[in-house]
């Protein structure tokens, strides 16, 4: 097996591994580092699988890899907000009129 | 009953992950040769390394609403309630502290290098950005947050001139020639180097924004 | 205008709109009344120049495949960015009255940004573009149910981020599989490759997986009901009526123009989880107490019926495509009519607890009735698009000799008549509570006009089936 080949068998090897904690992990933060994981993988697989020194998948991975911070930063703030009491008292999200205005 | 569902998921999961291990390391004859024609065509693209080329010539649509993805996921974390301000924490050190003193000039030069040298070499908008927002990043971690005050109730417009200047650029051109994000390979380059300088600038804002989560930022009220 | 011309406005039109709702908060009101209408405008050009000048093909930067983006439009993605656009300018008018503040900024920005990413989802014709605007389109529905919610509303949108996310990635693997083995990422250059490829059915089956995760097919439904139940109404309404049929729109697609449609296990398999559905989840909506799970419920069995005509393109035909078409086209209208109908009792109630709704018919009358429309065809009573689609769902499972589609039909619109009832008779009966939290006029009017016009559709199935057209 060459070195590229084996990449892309870590990367599909990964990717189960992530969905395997996804589905099992009970703590949000597990399950979205989970989804973490499994994203590396797929983009491991779509370099390492393709043709060596194809630029198509580096050029998506890059974009694939802002799409996931983008997500996983919407997600944490959704957990943090979820586990700690907000500023003015109440728990979890506010309503608008309540305390500071979101901004 | 719960261990026993792990454990049969864990065997179908063992069982896609061989198969597709077999498939991926099988060979292929694709139809298609992807890098000839980028090689092809590069000439007229306005930059000379290829993955840029693809970034933000070839694919720059794909790009484009990358940028976007951006945006909404600040505009879901902005929109969320506040949270306290964190409390406690140990007072910052004297490596820390001296260490940004270092490195925070380097990381906005290399930053600015990489986004000057993408279009010859590895670089571009998103690791230059990438980089300016690790420099802002360790700089709110040293405790030197009084450059936050620049950003107050500018955010979105800050955080949205890459998206708003790639906008400009793709309604030109849809104008002008009719075909979207159709670059003349004249002012190619030049065009690329406008759209990625303020991309660079903004993804760094919006990084570090949403490194800084609900609040700590005022934003104009409407 | 140049059709082809129109593909890339569709996208940029709103992405404008977004991005100066977020930028500007001051025009707010504005920017969402000319985002959703300018639209509409173009959405009705295109579905005006689509019958003379045939299927549109944009080269995006002027590059061929394989080695630029190419947007396209035929029969039916004009149809499915055509009802989207006649639905968001009424969301916009029941949610210009329904928020207030910062959070009126966040939606508009947000709203619109999903709709451009609706618009790019439909017209696109590459694989991974189509990923990133599932992406968009995927956070921005995230976002919106976040916004303005309590820790319900959190713990939903979290759990609907991670199904959300795990979608794309299953997706985004079946594409790196393709990729791999064909060399493009364009769907017309992939046209019938797909079952000849090295891992493309594993592609396939990845894709589907991730797609139908995304749609709530059941039974991976679980994370549905919770985060459209609290929402906001009008993000119910955008989520369930317009969000949830993007990906099923797109398993279609790849089915038939990358695999042919092969491979009648997979029809199968995808008939009998929509009947499952169907059955199940219509049994679920009669047994929730609260108005917006029921609907929730109710959309995912709904669903059920999609998928099963779905199921049946490839062995049917143009029968099938029509119920796809209609059933889709219907629920769209009367979900987010009954979205906004149970929204307006809720809102005006305090609570969404169904036996509290007691006689609400005498004070928003216009809601009440949106509720009536709207369950007309849920239930597919005739004359309503429900029920034209699911006549052509039953013609085309008997031309394929599914006689148990029949009883799955019959079964499925006896329970949605059951929970539609259930909604009505609380509404329209009971006793009368004079007390009451004066409503908007338009927010009733917007849920008026949906439940009314999934009522109107069935007398325009004829005119909807012409300009969609053949298979694609």
């Amino acid at each position: 097996m060459t070195g590229q080949a084996l990449y892309a068998v870590v990367g599909c090897a990964l990717f189960c591994l992530g969905f395997h904690a996804l589905v099992v992990a009970a703590h949000p933060l597990r399950r979205l580092l989970a989804v973490n994981v499994m994203g590396s993988s797929v983009f491991l697989v779509l370099v390492a699988g393709s043709a060596p020194g194809d630029p198509l998948p580096q050029a998506l991975v890059i974009t694939g890899i802002v799409v996931a911070v983008a997500a996983t930063a919407l997600g944490l703030n959704l957990l943090l907000r979820l586990s700690v009491p907000a500023a003015d008292g109440e728990s979890g999200g506010g309503e608008s009129g309540n305390g500071r205005q979101p901004s | 009953m719960k261990r026993a569902g792990s454990a049969v998921l864990a065997l179908v999961l063992a069982g896609l992950a061989a198969l597709m291990a077999w498939i991926v390391t099988r060979p292929v004859q694709p139809g298609r040769d992807v890098p000839a024609h980028i090689a092809g065509s590069i000439g007229d693209s306005g930059v000379s390394h290829p993955v840029t080329a693809v970034l933000l010539n070839f694919r720059g649509y794909d790009t484009l609403l990358e940028l976007v993805v951006l945006l909404v996921a600040l505009a879901g974390v902005r929109c969320l309630a506040p949270l306290p301000p964190p409390r406690g924490g140990a007072p910052v050190g004297g490596v820390l502290s001296e260490l940004a003193s270092l490195l925070l000039p380097v990381l906005v030069l290399v930053a600015l290098y990489l986004l000057w040298a993408g279009a010859s070499r590895p670089g571009g908008a998103f690791q230059g950005g990438a980089l300016l927002a690790a420099a802002g990043i360790l700089a709110l971690l040293a405790g030197r947050d009084r450059f936050l005050w620049r950003f107050e109730h500018r955010l979105w417009p800050l955080a949205s001139l890459g998206v708003g200047v790639f906008l400009i650029v793709a309604a030109g051109t849809l104008g002008g020639s009719g075909v979207l994000l159709g670059l003349p390979p004249g002012h190619a380059g030049t065009l690329i180097l406008v759209i990625e300088g303020f991309a660079l600038f903004s993804i760094a804002v919006t990084l570090v924004a949403l490194f800084l989560g609900t609040g700590e930022l005022e934003d104009r009220e409407p | 205008m140049n059709g082809a011309a129109l593909l890339p406005l569709l996208v940029l039109w709103p992405l404008a709109g977004g991005l100066l709702a977020l930028v500007a908060p001051r025009g707010v009101r504005f920017v969402l009344g000319a985002g959703t209408t300018g639209n509409l405008v173009l959405a009705l050009s295109l579905a005006a120049a689509l019958p003379a000048a045939g299927p549109f093909n944009h080269a995006v930067g002027g590059w061929g495949a394989p080695l630029g983006i190419a947007l396209r439009a035929d029969g039916l993605s004009t149809v499915l960015v055509l009802i989207t656009a006649f639905v968001a300018p009424l969301l916009a008018l029941h949610a210009s009255a329904a928020y207030a503040g910062p959070e009126r900024r966040y939606f508009t920005g947000l709203f619109l940004l999903c709709l451009a990413a609706l618009n790019g989802l439909f017209v696109a014709g590459d694989l991974f573009n189509l990923y990133v605007t599932l992406e968009l389109l995927g956070l921005s529905a995230v976002a919106l149910a976040a916004l303005g919610g309590g820790p319900t509303a959190l713990a939903a949108s979290l759990r609907y981020l991670l199904a959300t996310l795990t979608g794309s990635l299953l997706y985004l693997l079946g594409v790196a599989l393709l990729y791999r083995a064909a060399g493009t990422l364009d769907l017309a250059q992939l046209a019938g490759q797909g079952t000849g490829l090295p891992g493309g059915p594993l592609a396939f089956a990845l894709m589907a997986a991730g797609l139908l995760l995304k749609a709530a097919v059941f039974p991976l439904h679980f994370w549905l009901p919770p985060a459209h139940a609290n929402a906001t109404p009008p993000v119910s309404a955008a989520l369930s009526g317009l969000v949830v049929k993007a990906p099923l729109y797109l398993v279609l697609r790849l089915w038939l123009s990358i695999y042919d449609g092969a491979w009648p296990l997979v029809a199968e398999l995808l008939a009998a989880l929509g009947a499952a559905g169907v059955l199940w989840c219509s049994l679920q909506a009669v047994l929730q107490p609260r108005a917006k799970l029921l609907v929730a419920y109710s959309t995912v069995a709904q669903l059920g019926y999609l998928l099963i005509a779905l199921a049946l393109v490839p062995a049917a035909g143009l029968t099938a495509y029509g119920a796809f078409v209609l059933l889709l086209v219907s629920h769209v209208l009367a979900k987010a009519g009954l979205f906004l109908a149970v929204g307006n009792l809720a809102r005006r109630a305090r609570h969404d607890r169904i036996d509290g709704f007691e006689r609400v018919v005498q004070h928003m009358p216009l809601s009440a009735g949106a509720i009536a429309l709207a369950g007309v065809s849920l239930m597919g009573l005739p004359p309503s698009g429900g029920f034209s689609g699911k006549w052509l769902l039953l013609q085309a499972g008997i031309a394929t000799g599914a006689w148990w589609l029949v009883g799955v039909v019959l079964l499925g619109g006896l329970l949605a008549a059951v929970y539609i009832f259930k909604l009505i008779e609380h509404t329209f009966g009971g006793s009368d509570r004079p007390d009451a939290t004066a409503l908007p006029r338009r927010m009733e009017w917007a849920a008026l006009a949906l439940g009314g016009s999934a009522v109107g559709l069935g007398f325009l199935g004829q005119p909807l089936l012409a300009l969609l057209g053949g298979l694609p």
